[in-house]
């Protein structure tokens, strides 16, 4: 076990700043972490050995002469498998995709290049960012550190799966109802859903183009501040792109200030197939910032109720579409392509043999609701709920800084467990999906376990448009405090993973 | 069912036809509608494209804002309302050249629409309803390779080109076109034409059909006289030149009259034009339930042109047709009939050209109306496409100033020309076509008139100087025509001392 690996970003970035250590000793360590865990976990569908100790020699050599480099210039990240990145294998955890090497960077990748940070490898993650738990993804379910019996949460659940298994000190993940916040909550890690059109979405093989949105992905508050500001700003080739400045995210997390900050806690989101375990730790985060100084009140969000229902039909619809791509013409699986089929029948066979159940149920799902006939009943009026969801959040605005809820229902279950009931898997994006209906900057911060099952709880902040340092501030307000409680941030209370290798 | 198509004449005693016309323009924007990509037409296929226009997992449209503008001109030049927010939406369907698998086009929320435009044809003004003008994409393009008839059944495999993908399309859509039967298929070629026209002085497109970067859809049906019920409609794909669509649409109605006076159905599909043998064969089988699921695209942000900059760009646009050609008329001193035969002959914009170069109104439209527009309609072209522009006019007729043509032997060079003989010089060197300007070889013949009319010359001599007219007629019918008549008449004068 090298010590390297349980370093937090900032702090290995001041190592090497410090001379203690290089960035090439750094990614050996969790490429050494990678090998040794990795088996049991499976966060990574593709580790880019040599790619990663070429960028961080590259960085070493930067450093060494004198050039000026970025906060985070040689720390090893973990790259969700959605994101292109130029010659590497990216596969959004489907076969349709399996051996595709993009020729061109996503804007996050090329940022991240910028910024020197170091990319180890594509994390595992549910088929097209489509469910909670990985179980969707064609190349097997990644577990849960904190039991291996348990899934991850998803989609992005090899991004998070990899932090909390000490395989990476940052991941970038992609929100587009939950899938950065669920699987932080899960494992006990930071997971922030920036501002919709606050990080660029070029490059992100889109599920929902509407709602897709890249993030960071840390085991602190700080940590994924740094990320944030380095991926994050204004990006011309995606128009649904914000122009304005960074919010002062890592600012927010090094303050962590909330008195006198207006918190909503969301009435709507708890009681009723809450976990107790989960409320019970909720509660008394909010009773803690409440002894910060935040005034707490309870705020109605009575259109959230028509989230789920709304989201399963905005979602489908645009993905169906967003997924016509895959029609083996270009790149990807090709299947029977033997010089008589048709095109159209190459197409078919191979769209049949690449996508899994779930992608194949969502794109009908999504045909049959843009259908002519159906489309006012179900597209549109979706597009009403979302508008009401909308003006839910501007009232609860206009009362509160910030919103807060569990992050979810539940902590992590078993895996297996919920694979045969979409619904009852959907539901747990509960509290996620609003915010991404609204385009609101989101987060997950770990608020200690469960006393049933000894899992971590997720406490779930809802900001503004573009004010995604508040969600820093509560983050990093609510971390100092738990810190003195557990004697570190959770994931030290996290068994040790068993060295396979 | 008994004849294939009924004369034109037949089918009009019995239907009216209602016709629609959807022309895709491709823009002149140096690049493509939603990406960086080069627009040049003819490069080697699949080198201007990006992950963008190849549609790559990840990659994102951004508008171009050239594109908007140019749409905006167009639609203000149809005197269209130019929507003040209005968004792109997706038009889903698989087709291996189009890339996405969905079109980003406009649906319901066009930039432009509720338009006009008006039309001249033999004298008469049609006003023609625009409904919309909308931005889009245009689809890479497919060669089908190992069949007989280029066509994708029986081809053995398909190549496709996708520099052709996403270049910036405006679709000009019009309403129901209803005008005198007769003149229907007039009226449509009129109308393509006036577009070109208009499209080529606002500078936003090349507006080449041979390219294929003017292309035109007719919609045609045909209902009972009398009747207000609407047939069934086919859409003839892709006629790509101003005759074509005339011819296209009379095919149609021809064949649809055929069909419906044997009692039988009009199919509503699509049919293909051939140009070579003039007819329309079935396409791909359309009905109202294709199901195009049209969603407004979630990559882009709502296009909202501020009024202000609409407001710029309707300051930047050339007169409108029909207020130039009532100036043109005036400033030419033509009449009713005259400025008419203009239009009809499509001589309008040549002429304009040749007068530029110096030539008199008259003298211009001589040579275009008698001579090259008549040539044109004898050999079923365009009159663009015969080789001969305004700076051959302009130079043929300076060779009538200075005297070294006349009239009839500018009609030959004409011919010449028409014929690819080579330069106007050229033509007059090989065909031996100046006029005789050397005094003694025209006073020798003046004599030989003289000597051969003593009647005539008697006549003039008893103070009727107006007989002289014969005796120019004999020395230029002596000269063969190659002879200026002023000059023979002033020689002739000298001669009889009159």
């Amino acid at each position: 076990m090298s010590d390297l690996t349980r370093k937090t970003a900032a702090e290995l970035a001041e190592l090497m700043t410090s001379g203690q250590a290089s960035s090439v000793e750094i990614t050996q360590a969790h490429l050494d972490r990678i090998a040794a865990v990795d088996g049991d976990v499976h966060a990574f569908l593709h580790v880019d050995t040599e790619g990663a100790l070429a960028q961080a020699k590259a960085v070493d050599s930067k450093r060494a002469a004198g050039e000026q480099l970025a906060p985070l210039a040689g720390v090893p990240l973990a790259l969700k498998d959605v994101l292109t990145q130029e010659g590497v294998p990216t596969t959004a955890g489907s076969k349709i995709l399996e051996g595709w090497k993009p020729p061109y960077d996503s804007t996050v990748v090329k940022r991240l290049k910028a910024a020197g940070i170091v990319i180890l490898g594509k994390t595992n993650m549910d088929e097209f960012a489509m469910g909670s738990s990985t179980e969707n993804s064609a190349y097997g379910t990644t577990h849960n550190p904190w039991d291996l019996t348990r899934i991850p949460g998803g989609s992005g659940g090899g991004s998070s799966a990899a932090i909390s298994a000490y395989e990476a000190p940052l991941a970038i993940g992609t929100d587009t109802g939950g899938s950065i916040r669920q699987p932080g909550a899960f494992t006990g890690t930071v997971g922030v859903k920036p501002t919709y059109g606050g990080t660029s979405r070029y490059g992100l093989i889109a599920l929902a183009s509407s709602l897709d949105t890249p993030g960071p992905c840390a085991r602190t508050t700080l940590d994924a501040a740094l990320l944030h500001e380095a991926i994050a700003g204004y990006d011309p080739m995606d128009s649904t792109s914000i122009n304005q400045p960074v919010p002062a995210v890592v600012e927010a997390a090094r303050n962590g200030d909330v008195a006198g900050l207006r918190i909503g806690v969301v009435k709507e989101l708890g009681g009723e197939g809450y976990q107790p375990g989960v409320e019970a730790r909720f509660h008394e985060a909010v009773e803690l910032l409440t002894k910060l100084g935040a005034e707490v009140v309870e705020v109605s969000c009575p259109h959230f109720e028509y989230a789920l229902p709304a989201y399963y039909l905005i979602l489908p619809s645009e993905a169906s579409s967003n997924l016509a791509k895959f029609d083996a013409m270009r790149y990807g699986l090709r299947v029977g392509d033997d010089g008589t089929n048709s095109a159209e029948t190459v197409t078919s066979l191979s769209r049949e043999a690449g996508f899994g159940a779930e992608v194949k149920r969502r794109i009908i799902l999504g045909t049959h609701a843009l259908s002519s006939g159906y489309y006012d009943a179900y597209y549109g009026q979706a597009q009403k709920v979302r508008t009401l969801i909308a003006r839910d959040f501007a009232s609860a605005y206009e009362q509160v800084d910030v919103l807060v809820s569990p992050a979810t229902p539940t902590t992590a279950f078993a895996i297996g467990d919920r694979i045969d009931d979409p619904i009852a898997m959907y539901k747990n994006d509960l509290c996620t999906i609003p915010s991404n209906l609204a385009g609101n900057a989101a987060a997950s911060f770990p608020c200690g376990l469960a006393d049933e099952d000894g899992l971590p709880v997720g406490f779930h902040v809802m900001a503004p448009v573009m004010r995604d340092d508040l969600l820093y501030t509560v983050g990093a307000a609510l971390e100092s405090a738990l810190a003195e409680q557990w004697g570190g941030v959770l994931m030290t209370k996290a068994p040790e993973l068993e060295v396979t290798r | 069912m008994t004849a294939d198509v009924l004369t034109i004449d037949d089918a009009l005693t019995q239907y009216d036809p209602v016709m629609g016309l959807e022309v895709h323009v491709e823009l002149n924007t140096k690049s493509k509608m939603f990406c960086g990509c080069p627009t040049e037409f003819g490069a080697p296929p699949n080198t201007q494209t990006c992950p963008v226009c190849l549609g790559l997992p990840g990659a994102l449209p951004v508008v171009n804002a050239k594109a908007v503008e140019s749409a905006i001109k167009i639609g203000l030049a149809l005197n269209c309302e130019i929507a003040e927010w209005c968004r792109f939406a997706r038009k889903n369907y698989f087709y291996p050249d189009m890339p996405k698998n969905f079109q980003t086009s406009q649906y319901d929320e066009p930039i432009a629409f509720n338009g006009w435009t008006e039309v001249v044809v033999d004298g008469e003004t049609y006003r023609i309803e625009i409904e919309r003008a909308h931005m889009e994409e245009d689809t890479g393009k497919s060669t089908h390779v190992g069949g007989a008839t280029g066509r994708i059944h029986g081809a053995s495999h398909s190549l496709v080109d996708y520099n052709r993908a996403g270049i910036p399309l405006i679709e000009i859509v019009t309403k129901t076109i209803e005008v005198p039967p007769a003149k229907a298929a007039a009226v449509a070629r009129a109308y393509v034409s006036m577009l070109r026209d208009l499209l080529l002085s606002l500078d936003v497109s090349d507006v080449r059909m041979d390219q294929g970067s003017l292309r035109c859809d007719a919609n045609v049906s045909l209902k009972p006289h009398g009747s207000d019920v609407l047939g069934t409609r086919t859409e003839t794909k892709n006629v790509n030149s101003f005759r074509s669509v005339e011819r296209a649409i009379t095919y149609e109605i021809t064949r649809q009259a055929a069909v419906l006076s044997s009692g039988g159905k009009i199919l509503q599909e699509t049919r293909h034009w051939h140009e070579d043998t003039g007819i329309t064969t079935s396409g791909r089988e359309k009905s109202d339930a294709d199901d195009y699921r049209y969603f407004p695209e979630p990559d882009l942000v709502p296009v909202a042109p501020s009024r202000e900059w609409v407001e710029e760009l309707r300051a930047t646009l050339p007169e409108a047709p029909s207020v130039r050609r009532a100036r043109l008329q005036e400033d030419w001193g033509f009449t009713d009939l005259e400025m008419r035969d203009v239009i009809n002959g499509n001589a309008l914009e040549p002429i304009v050209a040749t007068i530029e170069l110096g030539v008199t109104p008259a003298a211009a439209k001589k040579w275009w109306l008698g001579e090259l527009a008549r040539s044109a309609n004898e050999s079923g072209q365009d009159l663009d496409a015969l080789g001969v522009g305004p700076a051959e006019v302009a130079e043929v007729q300076k060779l009538v100033d200075d005297g070294t043509l006349n009239d009839k032997l500018a009609r030959q060079v004409f011919e010449g020309l028409l014929a690819g003989e080579g330069t106007p010089a050229e033509i007059i060197e090989k065909r031996g076509l100046a006029l005789v300007s050397d005094d003694s070889a025209l006073l020798e013949a003046i004599d030989r008139a003289i000597a051969a009319n003593p009647d005539v010359v008697e006549k003039v001599n008893s103070g009727k100087p107006a007989a002289a007219g014969a005796l120019i007629g004999a020395v230029m019918k002596d000269m063969r025509g190659q002879a200026d008549a002023a000059k023979v008449r002033q020689l002739l004068n000298e001669k009889l001392g009159i």
